[in-house]
């Protein structure tokens, strides 16, 4: 019974580039690799006190340790991205000892190898884009209408106005959303695959603002740049665009039917 | 480990003014990243994230970004004394309330010495009332007006 277990970070084609020297992952640790059939796994030895499957769950429940976990995952990941093609694995994942990694890599080699043709030579950027409701808040939509008040139906006239208020927003969702389909079909149109993520609760957000779009976008390295001048160009005054990355392809290791070429 | 440092992959940013602008990578952005995307594959050690009620409460918040959960005031998570192990905020609460309660049983106290002529202080506590107790008729905030009852109710139960 060992007290350490293997950790996975990412998976890469085995092209005989070296390791990023000096580089480190979780706790601090060294980051080694295990090939088979052409690929090449990032790994690292971690202690099984913090990594066995009860301690795991005690631990993601603290956000200090999680923190800590996500940002040493995500530096390896993108340290590998910077030496070519990568496949980010999901947080957490973990083997007894390397020998069961060299079966994944036999295993799946296939669809691996797959995922990493797909990104070569294109990284992720991230887009979100807020739509603010007050502009479509009516502000003197209810001046021009009937004069409330006369015979003192406060009660019908906030109704009405709620009412536009309501219709207005509706109708202001609607504008920024098409505003945003447009954003992402221009970007679409310069990446080569796009994801949507998940919009993010408007509630827990904080913000006023609805998001409209939470997109991921895989680039050729060639255009990032005019991606990300394209991004600044969407801007408008009633939108709130924000663009993140390049990241490394978190958001395309998995074939989605459909949702992969841009036309 | 330098979690602040921005990885050597991002570009400058190209320009920006506020409320644009491409964003450095804050944890947020990363978590949406490595727990909800990435190659999915079943270790030896099996961890559904999603089996995890709290740390998805948690996330839902964290992913929106930490800075405007924070903004917004939640951040329980820093200040759940269950979770940071500082009690300091129950205790003082605690302490407020006991003497509180001490004021209340000693302003009434007070008015009893300017009515009774005898202080008894003993008297409410030590002996055990039970018919009182449970007549909620007779229920505890009724102050002064029961103290006379008090004085005929106890010759009574000391026949007992």
């Amino acid at each position: 019974m060992t007290d350490t277990v293997t950790y996975l970070y990412a998976i890469a084609r085995d092209a005989g580039a070296p390791l990023p020297p000096g580089l480190t992952g979780l706790l601090g640790t060294p980051v080694r690799t295990v090939a088979a059939a052409g690929l090449v796994a990032y790994v690292g030895t971690v202690p099984l006190a913090q990594f066995g499957e009860a301690a795991l769950r005690r631990n993601l429940e603290d956000l200090t340790w999680l923190e800590a976990t996500a940002r040493a995952h995500h530096q390896v990941v993108e340290a590998v991205a910077e030496t070519g093609p990568v496949a980010p694995v999901r947080l957490v994942t973990v083997y007894r000892a390397d020998e069961q990694i060299g079966r994944l890599l036999r295993d799946r080699a296939e669809e691996f190898t797959e995922v990493l043709a797909r990104v070569a030579g294109r990284r992720e950027w991230g887009v979100k884009v807020y739509a603010a409701p007050r502009h479509a808040e009516p502000d003197d939509t209810g001046a021009g209408e009937a004069p409330e008040g006369a015979f003192g139906r406060p009660g019908t006239a906030y109704l009405k106005r709620r009412r536009t208020s309501l219709r207005t927003r509706e109708e202001a969702w609607r504008r920024a959303a098409s505003r945003a389909e447009r954003i992402d079909s221009v970007l679409t149109g310069i990446a080569v695959a796009r994801r949507h993520h998940r919009a993010q609760d408007p509630q827990l957000s904080g913000r006023d603002d609805w998001m409209v779009l939470n997109g991921a976008y895989l680039v050729d390295d060639e255009r990032g740049e005019e991606f990300a001048a394209a991004v600044a160009a969407l801007r408008d005054p009633e939108l709130d665009v924000q663009l993140t990355g390049p990241w490394a392809p978190y958001s395309f290791t998995i074939s989605e039917p459909g949702a992969g070429g841009a036309a | 480990m330098t979690p602040e440092r921005p990885r050597g992959g991002y570009v400058t940013p190209y320009g920006g003014g506020p409320g644009g602008g491409r964003e450095g990578a804050n944890l947020g952005d990363i978590l949406e990243r490595v727990l909800d995307k990435g190659i999915v594959i079943a270790g030896d050690i099996q961890v559904n994230l999603l089996d995890i009620e709290l740390l998805t409460i948690k996330l839902r918040l964290l992913v929106v970004s930490v800075e405007t959960a924070r903004e917004l005031g939640i951040d329980w998570w820093e200040h759940d004394p269950w979770l940071t192990g500082d009690r300091r905020g129950l205790e003082e609460e605690n302490r407020r309330l006991r003497e509180r309660v001490e004021d209340l049983e000693e302003g009434r106290h007070g008015r009893r010495a300017v009515d009774a002529p005898r202080p008894e202080p003993a008297e409410p506590r030590a002996e055990s009332r039970p018919g009182r107790e449970r007549d909620p008729e007779r229920g505890r905030d009724r102050g002064r007006i029961e103290e006379p009852e008090r004085r005929h109710a106890d010759p009574e139960r000391r026949r007992d």
